[in-house]
Formats: structure tokens, C-alpha cells, sequence
């Protein structure tokens, strides 16, 4: 049984349907990704799945259970965290509120471990804990959102454009993290318009054009096609 | 300036108190009119009632207990139990009105919750009015009197605890807001509510719990009222309500310590405000001139600086 199912999605805003019934599985530990241009549907698909939008159609389930009719606080307490696209770092709390805000449905008592973990691989953040979000760089800000998303100890952790805004050096620490992430045995399903370093850390990918899936296979296989090729990896 | 000495000292003092203790009832009731437009960007209308029902539990309970008759150590208890009963009965109708008046507008455009919340608190008033055949009722006269200081310096026992009482809950409620998991879920809801339910947070439990300390604040100040007016009715929640309001903007709607600060600063322009213009010779401005400065302000800081005093990023929302 995957993971994550998706089954016949239709999803949207007021007139506009954005992802016109899609297909996707994620098994556990895997990293897969969604490609495709603006506007294509990735990030409505996501936001579907995280419950932020409800579905027009279709059926979502994780871990076996259906979640497209759960509001989006209970589906991050059966362990599914959502890296919105744009961060959503809350930028009037402190970098230190921002990750116990990650860890807001946990009552174990290894909050405070996982913390240093995130110190660990996200050295700078420690640096700021007192500072407010909105103070923080571009990349620092996504280095919180990742932070703050892995303080959930997630079973599946969906990422919109990570990579959004960064400078090809802190794109490429931010890949590295994903796939030290996935090391730890997270998995991960990933959306980006970074087709190339994408493929490059998918095990499977999905391209999606104008709300439909029209390409599936591994990272390899698509990165190697000549029509991903061609669209998104600008080679002629 | 001589004419200002002409006064005496303990004149000024007792408009500064004076300022300090309308200022504390204003800054306790803008709190609730902040905190649920920080989530919401609604205006509660009916908040101004929410902290009348607060002053009629109150009264209800010490009532209950003896009234006047009440002395020695039962005076500071029956004020303790009017002051839970006062908070309790206003949390429980604010919850009322989010659930009834609100909730099920909270996608509608703007205006509908605006007007919804005008009718409940025109509702909540009359239902009052009725119940109470429109009579006023008074808070037994059981406070100890007198005053401490040193001449002029003096506050009478009533003011210092209103005041005193008014500030420990807002530092109760600075604690909670900042200090706690649940005042971190009201800073993110505030921030973004999609993002706030990503971290898990129940965005609609948030909601009713900030409107549940916001009329907290608003019952100890309907207690506090009782105690100090001693008349209340039905209608009593209209002025304060509309003052309070006029305080979260002054200190900038959304904003909590810009409530406390509006709060204050209203209090202080329309008592000493008052008196100082009274200074100028040939002008006499009778007590009603308190509340044509109260909303001359308003006005004006809608005007020129609609964010207030410690403006947030509202006036592009608004």
C-alpha cells in the first residue's frame, strides 16, 4: 500500500480548475516529484492534499486512511507537513518560535532534541533563534521552513518550489538537505519548477501540463526523455 | 499659565487619576476589539455588550451573596466571585456571538459580519433592557472608602484597584499571548491562517479562544465598572464599547500593546484634555465635551494616521 494515493483529483479556485483529474502515489521513502510550468497544477495538487483546499473530486489517502475531507490541522497530526509555497515563515515570530510552531501537535518529550538536530543542519538558524522571521534572508527563511517542517517528524513531507528565489548556491545546499532528509528515512514528495536538480534527486517524477499527468517514470528515465528534455531542461 | 496654578494641585491629580481609571476600563475592553480583528479583521460591534452581560453577572453574584449586607473578608470574596462570574458569562456570550453571528459569515464579504455583529449587539441590548424593564440596577456600595497618598498626592482605595486590577490582566494577558503554545497559535492565526493550520494549529479552536480572553478582559472590566459607577443597564455598553473601539484604533486595530497604549492615551485626552481646555479663560466645556474630544480624535487619527500609534500593516488590509 503507498504511502500517500491520489486518485482522480480535481481540485481548483472559483471558476478555474487547475489539476483536471491526476493520478499520483508516493511509497514510503521515496522522494518524488511533481515538474511542470507555472500554472500547470503542482502546487494546487499539493494544497489539496494538505487539506488547504478541498478536492471538487477525486480521492486523496494516506496511510490507508481517506484525508480529503479532514481540515488541514488533522491531517498534519497523522504526520503529513506541507513547505508552502513562499515559505510561510510567520515573519512577527522568532526564528525559535517559528520551529516549536513546527512542533505544535507533538507532546513527546524530544522536542528540544530534534531542535538541535535542526541546529545541526541548519547551523545559521541557530545563530538567529531570537530574531523575528521577517528579518531573515530569502534562503535563511526556506532553511526555516524545511527546519520548521522536519520539527513535525513527519512520515511524508511535501515541498513547494524549495528552490524558489535562491541564489545556484544555496539551490544547491537546499538539494542537499532534501536528500540528507531523505537519508533519515523521511519521504518526500517534491514540487518544483527546477525540472533538472528535481529529476536529479526524484527516485520517480510526474510532469503535469495544464492540470493533467502526461508524463510518469523514474527520475532517470525522465530526465533522459526528449520531450522533458526539450520543455523543461532547455536542451534542444 | 497662571491661570492653570489657580487650580490646585490635587485637582490635577485627581484628573490624572481620573484619566488612569476611565483609561483602564477603555484599554481593557479595546483589547477584546484588537485581538479578534488581529485573526478576524472584523470589528466586533458587539463587544460594548459582552462587557455589559459582564457587568450584570457580577452584579448578579455579589447580589447573591449579601449585596450590602456584605462585609469584612465576604466584600473581597463576593468581588472575586463577580469578577469569575463576570468573565465566565462574557466568554460564554462572545462564544455565542462567534459561532451564531459570525462563523458562518467568516467567507462572506466584509460588510455582512460588520452588520451581523451590529444587530446581535443591538439584540444583546434590548434583551437586557427588556429583562431589566429598562431600570437601572447598583452595585452594592461595599468598597472600603477613603484614599491613601500622601496630600495631594492621593488615590482613593477603589481607584488604585480598578487600576491595579486592570493592569495585572493585561500582563496576565501579555503572558498568555506570548508565553504560551496557545499564544503562539494566536500570533500565527494572526500572521496567516493557512499557514497556522499547517503547523497543525485548529485555526477555528484559535478563533474562539481569542475571543474568549478578549471578553475575559472585557467581564473584569464590566466588574470594575460596577464597582466604581455602581449604576449599570442595559444600556451601558454602548459608550464604553464605541470608546474602546476608538482606543484600538488610536493605538493601531490588530495591535495589542497599541490597545493598552490607545486605551490610556483616551482616557488621559478626554479627562485632563478636557480640564486643560477648561484653563483657557471664557471656555467652559460641561462633562459631555469628554466624549466630542473621544471621537474628534477618532476622526482625526482616521484621517491622518489610520494605522495609529503603533500601526501595523492594516491600512492596506482595511
Amino acid at each position: 500500500m503507498p504511502l500517500l494515493s491520489v486518485s482522480g483529483l480535481v481540485a481548483g479556485y472559483g471558476a478555474i480548475t487547475a489539476v483536471k483529474g491526476i493520478d499520483v502515489e508516493v511509497e514510503e521513502g521515496e522522494i518524488v516529484t511533481l515538474i511542470g510550468s507555472n500554472g500547470a497544477g503542482k502546487s494546487t495538487t499539493l494544497r489539496a492534499i494538505s487539506g488547504l483546499i478541498r478536492p471538487r473530486a477525486g480521492a486523496i489517502t494516506f496511510k490507508g486512511a481517506p484525508i480529503d475531507r479532514l481540515p488541514p490541522h488533522k491531517i498534519v497530526a497523522m504526520g503529513l507537513s506541507h513547505v508552502p509555497e513562499g515559505r510561510g515563515v510567520f515573519a512577527r515570530l522568532t526564528v525559535l518560535e517559528n520551529l516549536i510552531m513546527g512542533a505544535f501537535q507533538r507532546k513527546d518529550r524530544e522536542v528540544q532534541s530534534d531542535l538541535g538536530k535542526v541546529y545541526d543542519l541548519f547551523p545559521r538558524l541557530k545563530e538567529r533563534l531570537g530574531q523575528t522571521g521577517g528579518t531573515l534572508s530569502g534562503g535563511e527563511q526556506q532553511m526555516l521552513a524545511i527546519g520548521r517542517a522536519m520539527m513535525a517528524r513527519p512520515r511524508l513531507l511535501l515541498m513547494d518550489e524549495p528552490s524558489m528565489g535562491l541564489s545556484p548556491l544555496l539551490v544547491e545546499a537546499i538539494f542537499a538537505t532534501i536528500r540528507s532528509i531523505k537519508a533519515q528515512g523521511s519521504t518526500i514528495l517534491l514540487v518544483e519548477q527546477n525540472a533538472r536538480m528535481a529529476l536529479e534527486v526524484a527516485d520517480r517524477a510526474y510532469v503535469l501540463e495544464s492540470g493533467v499527468i502526461t508524463l510518469k517514470g523514474s527520475g532517470a528515465e525522465l530526465a533522459n526523455d526528449d520531450s522533458v528534455r526539450r520543455a523543461y531542461l532547455g536542451e534542444a | 499659565m497662571t491661570i492653570l496654578f489657580a487650580t490646585s494641585t490635587s485637582f490635577w491629580v485627581d484628573q490624572f487619576v481620573n484619566g488612569l481609571t476611565t483609561g483602564s476600563l477603555y484599554a481593557l475592553i479595546a483589547l477584546g476589539y484588537t485581538m479578534v480583528y488581529g485573526v478576524l479583521q472584523m470589528i466586533n460591534f458587539a463587544h460594548g455588550e459582552v462587557f455589559m452581560l459582564g457587568s450584570f453577572a457580577g452584579y448578579g453574584a455579589m447580589a447573591a451573596m449579601g449585596g450590602s449586607e456584605l462585609d469584612g473578608a465576604m466584600i473581597a470574596v463576593s468581588i472575586l466571585v463577580a469578577l469569575l462570574a463576570a468573565m465566565t458569562a462574557s466568554a460564554a456570550t462572545s462564544v455565542a456571538l462567534e459561532r451564531f453571528a459570525y462563523r458562518p459569515l467568516r467567507n462572506a464579504p466584509r460588510l455582512a459580519p460588520l452588520i451581523s455583529a451590529i444587530g446581535a449587539s443591538i439584540f444583546l441590548q434590548y434583551l437586557v433592557l427588556d429583562r431589566t424593564s429598562s431600570e437601572a440596577k447598583f452595585y452594592p456600595n461595599v468598597f472600603p472608602d477613603g484614599s491613601f497618598g500622601v496630600e495631594p498626592f492621593e488615590i482613593e482605595y477603589i481607584q488604585a484597584f480598578l487600576i491595579g486590577s486592570s493592569l495585572l490582566m493585561m500582563v496576565f494577558l501579555y503572558l498568555i499571548i506570548q508565553k504560551t503554545k496557545m499564544g503562539r497559535a494566536i500570533r500565527a492565526v494572526a500572521e496567516s491562517p493557512s499557514n497556522a493550520s499547517l503547523m497543525g494549529v485548529d485555526v477555528n479552536r484559535t478563533i474562539v479562544n481569542v475571543f474568549i480572553l478578549g471578553a475575559a478582559m472585557a467581564g473584569v472590566a464590566g466588574v470594575l465598572h460596577g464597582l466604581f459607577f455602581q449604576t449599570i443597564r442595559g444600556s451601558m455598553g454602548f459608550l464604553p464599547g464605541i470608546k474602546a473601539f476608538t482606543a484600538a484604533v488610536l493605538g493601531g486595530i490588530g495591535s495589542v500593546p497599541g490597545a493598552v497604549a490607545g486605551g490610556f492615551f483616551l482616557g488621559m485626552t478626554e479627562t485632563v484634555g478636557r480640564e486643560l481646555l477648561n484653563t483657557i479663560p471664557g471656555v467652559d466645556l460641561p462633562n459631555q465635551w469628554r466624549d466630542v474630544i473621544a471621537f474628534s480624535l477618532l476622526v482625526l487619527v482616521l484621517l491622518f494616521r489610520p494605522t495609529g500609534i503603533f500601526g501595523e500593516k492594516v491600512a492596506k488590509r482595511a
